[in-house]
């Protein structure tokens, strides 16, 4: 089982490798909607600063809902899909393994997020633990819940307009929670961090048990 | 009864319409049950001491809230129930169910407005529950999306199974998280404006919920019937054409294989 999970994880990073959309137009795009918000926010008044936590976690999402979308459109071509499903991998491991894969991506794209916005937004970074367990947490959360989604609308013609009407609702717990860490790791009074990064692992829990469960279901459809 | 007619298109004995003695004895009913809702609500009951004549809005936000949320459990119920059995059956009823629960919803997202709007000072507060009322709106508005667009019946109806089985469930974590994120912001003052009702305002939320509930039944059955409906056309559509495509196969004769049911003219079929 862990086996054929590392093999598709392995295949959908091989694929990002040679074909580099994450690296070329994933984390540009990033991050040029944190500055974008800088033009939407005067920079001088300090809204930045205090916003910040909600601004990256809202620039997580948008990017995470194209890295999901892009990892549903490689299995698009050439009937790889029935192949998959012909193969004899279990979509257990299908589904796991293209989670891992997102996750993978999304974590590098979060580091370069984390260093542009303590260079443009000036943010204070601390509380190291509770940002790192909180950037697992919603990662996982955001990969798990939009693979299951991005297979919900595989092979639909509209469905790259139809996915973030989707997922955008559903991971709205996520933002919330993670926005609320990341706000107590980074030093507002009267927030309990590590209770909202709990939501944010049952969230996660939930989703990756919905996708362990349903990506088989999903795939014959 | 009514019979298919040359021209329809559905060759079994289908109804023209989606009524029947019992829908037509349930929508007197619902009607009765409207006007009862009026008087009670407009006439027989007391101004609120609090809020006046404004608590007359409650007896219609009240019920129309309670019915999206049957709405939206019936949805995630069928689909369970299709997922499970594959009748086709619980996708009409999953896809009735949604869309009464969008129509209720955006009731509820309005009555709730107009409520507000004097009570509160304003048309929208971003409370708990106006908050996961609203993301369930678009929960089940991108339900229904899904249900629109997939150009094959059975692919549409596993997806759409899935998302309706993961609807309850994010209703339930988004309405705790929303919870959470308001009650440690500030504390909830608004939302807690409901005083022990009794009397005369107790019978007329009551006899809201009634007319709501028989007019939501009696929405659903037709609903269901129109889905219903639609779900034979396309199967008959189907079999018409694989008729006609195993008719060309047998040398363009036009006789159609007698197994599928057709209707007598099998050239007017195929669009």
């Amino acid at each position: 089982m862990w086996r054929d999970v590392a093999l598709v994880a392995e295949r959908d990073l091989r694929i990002e490798l040679r074909s580099r959309v994450a690296t070329n137009q994933v984390a540009p795009f990033a991050l040029l909607v944190l500055v974008l918000f800088a033009f939407a926010l005067d920079p001088d008044s300090g809204v930045l600063r205090t916003a910040t936590p909600g601004l990256y976690w809202v620039v997580v999402l948008f990017s995470g809902v194209l890295a999901v979308g892009r990892s549903g459109s490689l299995d698009d071509a050439d009937g790889i899909r029935d192949a998959l499903r012909l193969s004899g991998l279990p979509p257990a491991a299908l589904f796991l393994g293209k989670a891992l894969a997102v996750t993978a991506q999304l974590l590098v794209l979060e580091l370069v997020l984390i260093g542009a916005v303590t260079v443009l937004y000036d943010a204070p970074l601390d509380g190291f633990p509770l940002l790192a367990a909180t950037c697992v947490a919603a990662t996982l959360a955001v990969a798990a819940t939009g693979v299951l989604y991005s297979a919900l609308v595989a092979g639909l013609r509209v469905r790259d307009t139809l996915l973030p009407l989707l997922l955008l609702p559903v991971l709205a717990p996520v933002l919330i929670g993670a926005t609320r860490a990341f706000e107590a790791a980074l030093g507002a009074d009267g927030v309990d961090g590590w209770s909202w990064c709990g939501l944010v692992v049952i969230f996660a829990v939930v989703y990756i048990a919905a996708g362990y469960l349903a990506y088989g279901t999903l795939l014959e459809g | 009864m009514p019979d298919a007619t040359g021209a329809t298109p559905t060759p079994e004995a289908a109804p023209l319409h989606t009524g029947s003695r019992a829908t037509r004895a349930l929508g007197l009913a619902a009607l009765a049950a409207t006007v009862l809702w009026a008087l009670y609500g407009l006439v027989w009951s007391p101004p609120d001491v609090e809020m006046g004549d404004l608590v007359r809005l409650l007896y219609v936000h009240v019920p129309v809230a309670v019915l999206m949320y049957t709405g939206a459990g019936l949805t995630t119920f069928a689909s369970v129930m299709w997922l499970r059995g594959r009748t086709p059956g619980w996708d009409s009823l999953a896809v009735a169910s949604a869309e009464l629960g969008v129509v209720f919803g955006a009731l509820t997202l309005l009555t709730g407005s107009i409520w507000g709007k004097p009570t509160w000072n304003t048309w929208w507060t971003w409370d708990a529950r106006l908050t996961s009322t609203a993301l369930l709106e678009v929960l089940l508005i991108g339900y229904l999306a899904v249900r629109k667009v997939d150009p094959s019946p059975a692919g549409g109806s596993v997806r759409a199974s899935v998302l309706g089985l993961l609807l309850f469930p994010n209703v339930i974590i988004v309405h705790y998280s929303v919870d959470w994120w308001r009650s440690l912001h500030q504390p909830a003052t608004v939302t807690r404006l409901d005083p022990t009702i009794e009397g005369d305002m107790l019978v007329a939320l009551m006899v809201g919920l009634l007319a709501g509930g028989l007019t939501f039944g009696w929405l659903l059955l037709h609903r269901f019937r129109v889905a219903w409906l639609e779900q034979q056309v396309e199967r008959h559509d189907l079999a018409a054409a694989v008729a006609d495509r195993r008719a060309e196969g047998d040398g363009g004769t036009g006789t159609a294989s007698p197994t599928p049911a057709t209707p007598t003219e099998p050239e007017a079929q195929p669009a």
